[in-house]
């Protein structure tokens, strides 16, 4: 007889699922053999942690993702502990890459996590639409990290959630570490019953928040990697027209089935207040909690309707929350998107609402408290002041490059060796520092890569000289198709490549150069100077930025050649070194 | 405690502002209180302004608060201290490291410190905690736990000691537990 036992939990004990083999003789002996160990706690964990921690209970077996901020500790955090938890991880080239090996994971049967800052969307939304008419096979969640305010991000203020509207996939919006962790198990049951891709879209205020989570937190005892099988399935992984169009009938059907698996979700919740001023509040993301808060502040006790689901949206759960209202506000950060979908819906529902969201709360950078209180006491007719607080003149204090950071000998570099007029192109990470003071050196600013696509594009229309600054992890990211370009298309630019052995900003993860991968293994160390030339590139020289005269030489003779030149000013970043040095 | 007790810690990127924060968050929550607390990394870090909010009580929903709410300001460095006295309302209590960061030449310690003095007045405990941390115990590294030992042995923050002393052990690494705690303990006795 074979009993297989599924344990309650129970707060601080050892708690196992177990498989019994049990038999019965003369008098009962059993072999008892625990494969899983739950235990049930409570801990204080970071938005991201509570994030690796709900997909390793829904089971998770491969994590791609690249480093960005603040969504650098998801991958990290399965990175540290993918072996002993029979999971592949890995930080891939880029998001692109990153989402298709995942997809390559999800059609071989294994359950996937993909984890990204914002702008990593929009680096792999090539292959995000198609994947959301394929549908996945086993379950996949992409995690998103938006940064309302840009404290980590140059770029664009983005909000992913339009994303939602062009891909046609789930998004859901968690407001804490808690619903980090929840939302991630929804988001895996969601994927499961629909076979779409669904994306957690976390912000800054979320990623990085900290409070006692509850969990179950699992050990699983000598989990070796599964590996699973790709099953050939042309009609079902292949967009190939005509079946393209079949596919976009299958994701609307699909779409229909999902809103009202959204009407019954807990992960919209209508928290019930005195309605008598006929006021109500609908909130997203961590905006829901500075609501909350806003109302305690304020000592009232308004019916709020709080939407973990973003996409698609509950209509009818909303239906029946504005239906009693006089007024509600429309609290979300940055793009009015849910307050748009309000005022259509309200057509039907209730056309006399009067509906307040960005006309009262701001749509540039992120909520808190007191902006919410300062809507609603517009909006109720009382009085709200802000504290009036002595106003200081102190100048920022920017973030700058290390003590003893390499690039301190490289931008001195290049800011005494080019001559007047020089154009410089900033690139994103730590080198974008080259635009900050003392050294000042950055005409533009873009995205992964961009320095040397527009220096290309300067060079092309003008008689200027263009110095495109770019570290080593974007360098493998996006710098390497818009180097083929620039020799391709017979370009003057210097490409000076800052080689700090790691991708240093968001917190020192491994890159392609480095001989090692995420997971610390060994593993085959790409050389810069090897792909330019292999890109066609002439003139190469690698040189340790400490050699002041040579580099600033260097620089002077390669901004007079003919072609495309490439100078990799290599040397190790000092938070590493110093790390290594521990 | 009706509402939440409201902490913001103030500093420079590299000060060691994180790990103060999950000390102080651990112990609220040994205390048996609701926590959150909201910081940021990546860029900022890199010797640029740094805040982390921490909030504890009955009851938290959101990981910060606004202007005027502060109960207790953290200042790690002398002029983000100053910058943070929009958080605070005429009861607020500073604690702040007598430590002076320069980055632009046009800003003297003396006028912060004078600017200190002059908006806070009372409220102000201007700390000798990196000179005395590095004078007894040979490491500057230590002062963000010190003037923790400092608010919790003055009361400043509601938290109990064998709390703060248990997130300690939990949080800090073997090799620096005892230097930690010594830094604690060296200003319990102030």
């Amino acid at each position: 007889m074979r009993l297989r036992l599924q344990a309650a939990e129970f707060w601080n004990s050892k708690i196992s699922e177990a498989h019994f083999a049990t038999k019965l003789q003369m008098g009962f002996s059993f072999w008892l053999f625990i494969d899983r160990i739950i235990y049930m706690k409570k801990e204080i964990l970071l938005g991201d942690e509570a994030i690796v921690q709900g997909a390793l209970e829904a089971g998770v077996d491969f994590v791609s993702g690249y480093p960005g901020c603040p969504s650098a500790e998801i991958g990290q955090g399965f990175l540290d502990i993918a072996k002993e938890n029979g999971i592949y991880a890995e930080w891939s080239a880029n998001e692109k890459v990153a989402l298709e090996t995942a997809i390559g994971a999800s059609f071989s049967g294994l359950k996937s996590l993909v984890n990204m800052k914002s702008f990593g969307l929009n680096v792999c939304s090539d292959s995000l639409f198609p994947l959301a008419y394929t549908g996945t096979k086993a379950p996949m969640v992409i995690i998103v990290a938006d940064d309302p305010s840009c404290h980590s991000s140059a770029q664009s203020e983005q909000d992913s959630r339009g994303y939602a509207y062009l891909s046609r996939i789930p998004v859901l919006e968690p407001s804490d570490p808690q619903e980090a962790y929840e939302f991630t198990k929804v988001a895996y049951e969601i994927s499961e019953k629909f076979n779409t891709p669904v994306i957690l879209r976390i912000t800054t205020r979320v990623a990085h928040q900290r409070m006692p989570v509850q969990f179950k937190d699992i050990k699983i005892e000598n989990k070796i990697f599964k590996k699973g099988e790709f099953i050939k399935d042309y009609k079902r992984f292949s967009t190939m027209p005509p079946r393209v169009l079949e596919m976009k009938k299958e994701l609307l059907e699909k779409i229909e089935e999902i809103k009202q698996f959204s009407e019954k979700s807990s992960a919209n919740e209508a928290i019930a207040g005195s309605s008598s001023s006929g006021v109500g509040i609908i909130a997203s993301g961590v905006s829901y909690l500075h609501a909350r808060e806003a109302l305690e502040e304020l000592d009232l006790k308004l019916p709020v309707l709080r939407l973990g689901f973003f996409y698609p949206l509950p209509v009818k759960k909303i239906r029946d929350f504005i239906k009693p209202l006089k007024k509600v506000l429309i609290a979300e950060e940055v793009d009015p998107y849910i307050e748009k979908e309000i005022r259509i819906i309200a057509k039907d529902a209730n056309l006399k609402l009067e509906i307040f969201g960005k006309n009262v709360l701001p749509e540039i950078g992120e909520l808190n408290q007191g902006k919410i209180a300062f809507a609603l006491a517009k909006i109720l007719g009382i009085k709200y002041e802000n504290p009036k607080n002595a106003v200081l003149d102190l100048p920022r204090r920017h973030p700058q490059i290390c003590p003893n950071c390499p690039y301190w000998f490289a931008f001195t570099a290049i800011k005494k060796s080019a001559p007047e007029g020089t154009i410089f192109g900033g690139d994103i990470g730590c080198n974008m520092l080259a635009g900050v003071s003392p050294h000042n050196i950055q005409d533009y600013l873009f995205s992964m890569g961009s320095s040397i696509g527009i220096g290309h594009g300067v060079i092309k229309s003008t008689n200027q000289k263009v110095i495109a600054i770019i570290g080593d992890g974007t360098f493998f990211h996006a710098g390497i198709p818009a180097l083929i370009n620039a020799v391709y298309n017979k370009s003057n630019l210097l490409v000076f490549v800052l080689d700090n052995r790691i991708t240093a900003m968001t917190g020192l993860q491994q890159n392609p150069g480095m001989g090692k991968n995420g997971m610390g293994e060994e593993a085959p160390m790409l050389k810069i100077e090897e792909i330019a030339a292999s890109c066609g590139v002439k003139n190469i020289k690698v040189i340790d930025p400490v050699n002041f005269r040579e580099l600033s030489d260097l620089i002077k003779d390669f901004l007079n050649k003919e072609g495309v030149s490439v100078i990799i000013s290599r040397r190790i970043c000092a938070l590493l070194e110093k790390r290594q040095s521990k | 405690m009706e509402k939440p007790f409201n902490i913001i810690i103030v500093g420079v990127g590299g000060q060691g502002l994180i790990t103060l924060n999950n000390i102080i968050a651990k112990a609220a929550f040994n205390d048996g209180y609701d926590v959150k607390t909201s910081e940021l990394h990546g860029l900022s870090q890199r010797e640029g302004s740094v805040e982390t909010y921490i909030r504890f009580g009955k009851k938290v929903f959101s990981p910060l608060f606004v202007a005027g709410k502060a109960d207790l300001v953290l200042g790690l460095e002398e002029t983000e201290a100053l910058r943070a006295v929009r958080f605070a309302n005429p009861k607020t209590i500073f604690v702040v490291n007598k430590n002076f960061i320069s980055y632009d030449q046009d800003i003297l310690q003396d006028s912060v410190e004078k600017k200190l003095n002059s908006l806070i007045a009372e409220n102000l405990r201007l700390i000798p905690a990196s000179e005395t941390c590095k004078k007894e115990l040979g490491k500057e590294v230590v002062s963000s736990i010190y003037l923790l030992g400092y608010c919790i042995s003055k009361k400043l923050i509601p938290l109990q000691a064998k709390s703060v002393l248990e997130a300690i052990e939990n949080i800090i690494p073997e090799k620096y537990l005892e230097l930690n705690k010594k830094a604690f303990e060296l200003a319990e006795n102030l």
